[in-house]
């Protein structure tokens, strides 16, 4: 007896066999110029589209200034201190006791934290972008539950396309991302969670975080990593 | 699979002419989604060579599309997850059922999937005591309605904000009559308060696919909302229902698509969330789901690859060919009667319901070509619906006055000395009998004409014998 998947094969190479688009090269893919710049520019791009995509951007001189950007930032729009961090040491790692009145704790989330920080694997400028991915250090959830999720891109983070973030993703994980080397998730993240479905209103936070905070770090993060 | 009413077509589209609520939700396509996608695409100087690498790109794949999906199968089960391969909707919906019932689910939760739609999955889970709950706030309100959706991106968009609030009003009982809900605000944390319960509560999640990626095993959603994310990953079992045609060999060439697909969609750069799950989640992970399952649906796509319908499966489904069809304007979506509405609906439909059961559908357009000018993957739509009119004149599918006028047409214009001679004089008849007026209030067979404007009488000579003339004075009185 024949399955399913014998069937459709057996139709798919018939039709393949026959079909005029069999000599069609792979096209080689085509990366448009305006992320492909450095330095100030970079930064600069990278702020106008995150910008124009409804996230805030801040920037700071080093990892030791995020703890008190982040308290900033929640005293200022007035929302509770209390945020989840990711494991990451690049996050977890940094002096959050410099903020005694910010409530701290880490891990995944439950849905019932107000707000996350979390590092990104990289931050596009072509298109104000960032790549996060799924991981122990880096749980999922939190950068989709919380109201509010806070994200540290650091300066060796920074790229202008996406290309590169997945040459950086190729780098932490294997050349070639196959056999199950790929975390469960990458997610490309370009501002606030919004839908346009009732009435044609746009609208900020349908069901993933309603504010997307991003904070520069002036520096490469294997320079702030704690000793 | 949902019942096509696509053969009332011209009865529904009356009625959606006359609908006052649906003209207003449909002048937003005018006022909002035709300028958002040429800003977007002005912004990109290579969007065009992108759309261009974008058509070869799914060509190269529908070429080798054995490959492709063997290659994402081996590499799905690599990372841990498992494809099972459906030739027709009903097998489809029965596995997707067996596996909610292995992993006990009573709740499942979903993410926009209009290959879900196209099996008719909703229903069948609830007939077998599952309950689905859309998340997508466009299907979530649909869903509340017992409506389909009547766009592929906007599913709610024949829905106003006043008619929302009277939706939730009704469903969701434990409102209270006084919460003002005015504002499109109050009316999107009612949803999210509602649903935020329902994503944690759920056993199973469902979600649709825009790519796959052979390369990796990933499938590729693209969200603004967030939902299909958290359908994802709070289950304990994810099901990804993906049609054949959407497979790419590589991340990279994923990004091909995406730089256009949004952007055509939507007018955004990039839309809010794309997201490639890859497997169940691994061994250290926090959070995700414990199984992960790819239903690869075929339901008689596989039959067109090699025809002269091949194009049609390049579509990436973005909707500008609906955002920007003059008929889709005027009548909205369900009006098409199937899952797929506007220009590629009236090109797929036929082909996946028969096209004697779409009769109407590739009838319903004046070939002005919109459609094709703005297809991020350029499908020569036009030209494919040309193809599914000439189908059911050989299948005698044509209603029959059209088939004897056509036939009649046919028998004058294969003789053409004979086709010359009737022309002139249909065109002095017609002079003579419309006298001084020069126009006609009414004509026989012409009645859908003459009901809303005069048709105007043949005036001078015809265009065979003009052509002529001007050819003759051109080559300088020589003539044939």
């Amino acid at each position: 007896m024949s399955t399913d998947r014998d069937r459709m094969l057996a139709a798919i190479r018939a039709g393949v066999a026959r079909s005029p688009t069999r000599d069609v090269a792979r096209p080689v893919p085509l990366v448009p110029q305006r992320g492909q710049r450095a330095g100030r520019d970079l930064v600069d791009l990278f702020r106008k589209q995150a910008e124009a995509a409804s996230a805030t951007v801040a920037e700071v001189a080093s990892g030791k200034d995020v703890p008190a950007a982040v308290a900033d930032y929640l005293k200022g729009r007035n929302l509770p201190a209390q945020v989840k961090l990711a494991p990451d040491p690049r996050v977890a790692g940094l002096d959050w006791k410099s903020q005694p009145l910010l409530e701290i704790s880490s891990g995944a989330s439950d849905g019932n934290d107000p707000a996350s920080v979390t590092p990104v694997l990289s931050g596009v400028a072509e298109t104000g972008t960032l790549f996060v991915h799924s991981g122990a250090p880096t749980p999922n959830t939190l950068h989709f539950l919380p109201e509010t999720h806070i994200a540290v891109v650091y300066r060796d983070e920074l790229v202008g396309t996406y290309e590169e973030a997945w040459a950086a993703l190729r780098r932490k994980f294997g050349a070639d991302l196959s056999n199950g080397a790929m975390p469960r998730t990458v997610s490309l993240v370009t501002g606030p969670s919004r839908s346009a479905d009732i009435g044609k209103i746009l609208l900020m936070g349908a069901h993933g975080p309603k504010r997307l905070h991003i904070i520069l770090v002036d520096e490469s993060r294997d320079s702030s990593r704690p000793n | 699979m949902l019942q096509p009413t696509s053969n009332a077509f011209a009865e529904k589209s009356t009625e959606a002419m006359g609908d006052a609520q649906l003209q207003e939700a449909l002048s937003i396509l005018r006022t909002h989604s035709i300028p958002s996608r040429n800003k977007a695409a002005a912004l990109l100087p290579e969007f065009e060579a992108l759309r261009d690498s974008a058509r070869d790109l799914k060509n190269h794949i529908l070429g080798h599309l054995d490959r492709y999906l063997l290659q994402f199968e081996e590499q799905v089960q690599k990372s841990g997850g498992h494809v099972h391969w459906c030739a027709d909707a009903d097998t489809a919906r029965r596995l997707v059922l067996d596996l909610c019932r292995k992993a006990g689910a009573r709740t499942v939760t979903k993410g926009k999937t209009m290959v879900g739609e196209e099996i008719g999955i909703n229903d069948f889970l609830q007939s077998n005591g599952i309950e689905p709950v859309e998340t997508d706030l466009g299907e979530y309100i649909i869903q509340l309605r017992h409506e389909t959706p009547s766009h592929i991106i906007g599913p709610a968009l024949h829905v106003t904000k006043r008619q929302v609030e009277e939706t939730f009003r009704k469903a969701h009982t434990d409102l209270e009559a006084g919460r003002n809900l005015e504002e499109a605000s109050s009316l999107m944390a009612e949803a999210r308060a509602k649903l935020r319960a329902r994503f944690l509560a759920a056993d199973v999640g469902i979600t649709g696919a825009n790519f796959l990626i052979a390369e990796t095993g990933s499938t590729v959603i693209v969200t603004n909302e967030g939902n299909g994310d958290l359908t994802q990953t709070l289950p304990k079992m994810h099901i990804v229902l993906a049609s054949i045609e959407k497979v790419v060999p590589t991340i990279e060439d994923a990004m091909t698509l995406l730089r256009v697909l949004p952007r055509s969609a939507t007018g955004q750069e990039l839309s809010v969330y794309t997201t490639f799950s890859t497997g169940p989640r691994r061994g250290t992970d926090l959070d995700g789901p414990r199984e992960f399952h790819v239903v690869l649906l075929d339901n008689g796509r596989s039959a067109y690859l090699g025809g002269p319908m091949q194009d049609m499966l390049r579509c990436i489904r973005c909707g500008a060919c609906m955002d920007h069809c003059p008929v889709y304007h005027s009548v909205g979506g369900h009006a098409y009667g199937w899952v797929y509405p506007g220009p590629i609906g009236a090109v797929l439909t036929p082909a996946l319901v028969g096209v004697q059961n779409a009769e109407p559908l590739p009838n319903a357009s004046t070939l002005c070509g919109r459609c094709e000018a703005v297809c991020p993957v350029r499908i020569p739509i036009p030209k494919l619906l040309r193809h599914w009119r000439e189908e059911e004149f050989s299948r005698a599918i044509t209603p029959p006055v059209q088939r004897s006028g056509l036939s009649a047409w046919a028998w004058f214009a294969k003789r053409p000395a004979l086709y010359r001679i009737a022309a002139r004089w249909a065109a002095r008849a017609l002079r003579w009998k419309a006298g001084n007026r020069g126009r006609f209030g009414s004509l026989p067979l012409a009645g859908g004409w003459t009901r809303h404007r005069d048709f105007p009488a043949p005036q001078g000579r015809t265009f065979h014998d003009q052509w002529r003339a001007q050819g003759r004075a051109a080559r300088g009185g020589g003539g044939r």
